[in-house]
């Protein structure tokens, strides 16, 4: 039988990755907008905190909220400028794998097939991350898989 | 890298702000020794003697539910009374507590001890009669020992029946200063 990773009490969670956290947004943003972006990645953390369903992967988790909130501070100074692309921290194979594989997806279906399938997260934990939905996680995530099977036919 | 402390505080402070916490606590200085003070948005729920955070973390997770964070804001109204408290300035609390967990009896006895006033003691067994059973001296004694939210609910108030202080669950020691300073013993 599979054990469920337990959740720590969010204390615990936060001293764990504030660091980290902190050292991804500058690189992102720069350390002017650091700290407005690190405060948004753990109240949005916190928001979504009380439904997640097991402790697994929430460093992936909370690393894939500040990518998401990097990317949102980008768009606000540069409207129209392309989204940056998200080069992910972690190196778990998984990821490894999915991210060359899903390198020509759309950004939003790529991140959704990959947070789906590569980290095991469920919807709500996606749709938190990606700032959507569940159903429009869902739908980006099954679509991204339907354009993947259409690219692998010969 | 450490965060640093400014911008650990202010994500500290919003949290508490953002109404998202189930339960926030910080440590409070007082003459007997720094005090761990928790409260959720319900009002107090715990005050220990025992500044060691991570037993009480577990604690507040089950209770009050997972998201525990260290906010000095959510305790700033507790931390305030205490003070004045221990400054001789304050006599009574005007903090609401949480009591969630606690059976009906427990939270009878606690009632009726919230209203022994400062400088005053009852014994064991009249507490017990207050609270509607008269028999119950020991299971008074009992709910005195598990009191989660000393001070506040003045279990240093109660003693034996001949006059003894009996014990205290953050030592006798405690027990006498906190008499001293309401000035039951000199």
């Amino acid at each position: 039988m599979m054990s469920t990773v337990a959740i720590p009490p969010f204390e615990i969670f936060y001293a764990e990755h504030n660091s980290e956290v902190l050292g991804l947004l500058r690189r992102k943003v720069g350390r002017d907008r650091a700290d407005d972006a690190f405060q948004e990645t753990f109240l949005r953390a916190l928001r979504a905190y009380d439904r997640l369903e097991h402790g697994e992967h929430l460093r992936a988790w909370v690393l894939t909220i500040a990518s998401r909130v990097a990317i949102d501070v980008h768009r606000r100074t540069n409207p129209t400028s392309e989204m940056p692309e998200i080069p992910h921290e972690d190196t778990r194979p998984a990821y490894e794998d999915l991210g060359e594989l899903t390198d020509g997806l759309p950004a939003k279906e790529r991140a959704a097939v990959v947070l789906r399938y590569g980290y095991d997260l469920t919807y709500d934990q996606i749709a938190t991350a990606l700032d959507s939905s569940p159903d429009a996680a869902r739908q980006a995530a099954s679509s991204g898989v339907r354009r993947l099977r259409k690219e692998a036919r010969p | 890298m450490t965060v640093p402390t400014d911008l650990d505080l202010r994500f500290r402070e919003a949290a508490a702000r953002s109404g998202m916490l189930d339960a926030g606590y910080d440590l409070v200085d007082s003459p007997i020794g720094p005090l761990l003070v928790a409260a959720s948005d319900r009002g107090l729920l715990r005050i220990s003697f025992d500044a060691d955070i991570e037993q009480h973390l577990e604690w507040l997770s089950r209770v009050a539910g997972r998201n525990v964070l260290r906010a000095p804001r959510q305790i700033d109204r507790a931390r305030r009374e205490l003070d004045e408290y221990f400054d001789g300035r304050r006599h009574a609390f005007d903090l609401v507590v949480d009591l969630r967990d606690v059976t009906p009896f427990t939270e009878r006895v606690l009632h009726e001890l919230a209203r022994i006033p400062f400088g005053e003691t009852a014994t064991y067994a009249e507490l017990a009669t207050r609270a509607g059973n008269p028999k119950a001296a020991r299971a008074v004694g009992m709910t005195m020992n598990r009191n989660r939210i000393p001070i506040v609910l003045p279990c240093h108030r109660v003693i034996g029946a001949n006059g003894s202080l009996v014990g205290y669950a953050g030592g006798l020691d405690r027990k006498v200063a906190l008499l001293t300073l309401e000035g039951v013993l000199l």
